[in-house]
């Protein structure tokens, strides 16, 4: 039990402290560009771990949300003269009430009907976004004004790094205290045997909603967050590519590990700055990743390398 | 004192009546042995009666209330719990964390309270661990406590189960054929378990195919036989049954 707390205190020491020692590290405002979206990446990774790993559901569609969230921030201050802080929120309250309502059908789903199902809701944001041409602006995109935080517009990329630094620990924070409570093992045993977990007095499909929704929700503030620091969204953020890519971080990073989703969305975020020569080709390379990990480190790298580590010391 | 009640369940499958029209009653603290042979509807039964799956026909009355067609995680609230013939261990969880799990219901799952890890969740979690290690005790698990369930033999995860549902501190418990697949040496620790369970003052509803441990756990044995009941009875009277040595024990267990 302590040397359980001990873990989970050392991880948030570890992180709070890579967080505040970045910018000695950060050389210019490309370096702060990647770190900035590897932070976003995160939280959306560390939500959707929650589904995929702990709760063992499949999302193809979360780019879907995470687009919801990135509209609601560009559309709602410009058209309907919201406050960026309340278009976030309800951004995210939107996105929260659109997963509940369909969580119902889909979660009923399992396996490869479930992955079929959020692809298609994936792929019904991405034409509306690309249709509603009036509210939107269709396929060109359209333009996010400035996030004010206490009547001062949040501009400069340090100011942004350390809101989405502080917001990605918050979100560790909360991810590993429900990880290590009743509501955790609930997930968990969802995915382990969900006859096993209803004989146990577990919801079953309470719990398949709830994960479902907290990490919709989770994506649309990280989506919310990147339209204002990109100045600008795309339907191309509701793409089967992004949400692929976002999959693919938490296979990489390790299933069902809180510091597998940082770690997966880091590296995958950095990957295609480094390989910019390839661009055409990204898709392939995040497929190759997603195959060669499955095949060669089916529990990811975190939680390969904590087996390893334990080993030795054993 | 009749602690649950069965009148008229039935349940088809495709046309095939796998339970049709089962009466039974069952006292408080007995165990309770339904057999049958294969096919006899007694799996069914088991998940019909936890809830698993819901009756076409039939009511179901536990101690007093009518609980027919609840979904499981609800009778496991009112005291009802269940272990698996084919098991349903959480395989992604140590063996303590599987007993956790059935105590959920006791727990503090609250989800904002859990999701900003405030100290009645650490408190709870704390009582929660405590529990699930006695009840690691109590079905002679303690050696394995920090082991991963997917590490654990077999017949170690049959008591794991046990273990598991007692943690919901169910009222009645069905456990369903805990002794298949058990060595002799296992089969009497089993043995001994569904008795102390039972003079801790559970109900246990069994079903079982090895008869010795029938025989000598049973207050009570039902007969199934094609979804519906052959006989009822004491275990002495039920073994003398013809009708039961016909269907069941086959023609050469009379000659034994």
């Amino acid at each position: 039990m302590s040397n359980q707390l001990l873990q989970r205190h050392g991880g948030l020491a570890l992180l709070a402290a890579i967080i505040a020692a970045g910018p000695l590290f950060l050389d210019n405002g490309f370096h702060y560009n990647v770190a900035i979206l590897a932070g976003l990446n995160a939280i959306v990774c560390i939500g959707l771990n929650l589904l995929i790993g702990h709760a063992g559901q499949i999302s193809l569609g979360h780019a879907g949300f995470f687009a919801l969230g990135a509209y609601a921030s560009a559309i709602l201050p410009e058209r309907f003269g919201f406050h960026p802080l309340g278009a976030l929120l309800t951004g995210a309250l939107l996105v929260g009430l659109l997963a509940f309502a369909i969580a119902r059908p889909i979660l009923r789903l399992r396996g490869h009907y479930l992955a079929m199902a959020t692809l298609g809701m994936g792929i019904i944001v991405s034409i509306v976004l690309d249709q509603k041409v009036d509210l939107t602006g269709g396929p060109d995109g359209m333009v996010v004004g400035d996030l004010t935080l206490f009547g001062q517009a949040l501009r400069g990329n340090l100011a942004w790094y350390w809101l989405v630094g502080a917001l990605l620990f918050v979100t560790t924070w909360m991810a590993l205290n429900l990880v290590h409570s009743p509501v955790g093992r609930a997930l968990k045993a969802v995915h382990g045997s969900e006859l096993a977990a209803a004989a146990m007095g577990v919801d079953v499909f309470h719990y398949k909603v709830l994960v479902f929704v907290l990490s919709a929700v989770l994506a649309a503030i990280a989506g919310s967050l990147f339209a204002h620091y990109n100045g600008f969204v795309t339907p191309d953020e509701a793409s089967f590519i992004h949400s692929i890519q976002l999959v693919t971080m938490v296979v990489l990073g390790g299933m069902a590990s809180i510091a597998g989703s940082i770690v997966g969305a880091v590296a995958l975020t950095l990957l295609p700055q480094l390989l910019a020569d390839f661009h055409d080709y990204e898709m392939i390379v995040f497929g190759a990743i997603l195959m060669g990990t499955m095949i060669l480190l089916p529990t990811g790298v975190v939680p390969t390398l904590a087996a390893r580590i334990r080993e030795r010391l054993a | 004192m009749t602690f649950l009640r069965v009148t008229g369940l039935t349940k088809s499958f495709g046309g095939v009546r796998a339970v049709d029209g089962v009466d039974f009653t069952v006292r408080a603290n007995d165990v309770f042995s339904i057999i049958g042979p294969n096919g006899a509807g007694k799996t069914t039964l088991f998940n019909l009666l936890s809830g698993l799956i819901a009756p076409d026909a039939g009511a179901v009355i536990l101690d007093g209330e009518d609980v027919t067609g609840l979904p499981a995680h609800q009778l496991a609230t009112r005291g009802l719990s269940r272990s698996f013939q084919n098991l349903q261990v959480f395989f992604n969880m140590t063996a303590l964390e599987n007993v956790m799990v059935g105590n959920h219901r006791h727990t503090a799952r609250r989800f904002l309270p859990c999701l900003l890890g405030l100290p009645s969740v650490r408190d709870s979690e704390r009582r929660t661990r405590v529990f699930a290690e006695e009840l690691m005790h109590y079905v002679g698990l303690e050696r394995y406590i920090h082991a991963q369930a997917a590490a654990m033999p077999y017949g170690a995860l049959k008591r794991l189960e046990i273990a598991r549902a007692l943690a919901t501190r169910p009222r009645i418990l069905l456990l369903d054929e805990p002794a298949a697949g058990l060595n002799p040496a296992e089969t009497a620790h089993m043995d001994a378990l569904i008795r102390r369970i039972a003079e801790d003052g559970i109900t246990v509803l069994l079903v079982e195919h090895d008869m010795h441990l029938v025989w000598s756990v049973s207050d009570h044995i039902l007969v199934l036989n094609h979804g519906r009941v052959l006989a009822e009875g004491g275990a002495r009277e039920i073994r003398a049954n013809p009708q039961v040595v016909e269907a069941y024990l086959g023609h050469r267990a009379r000659e034994r």
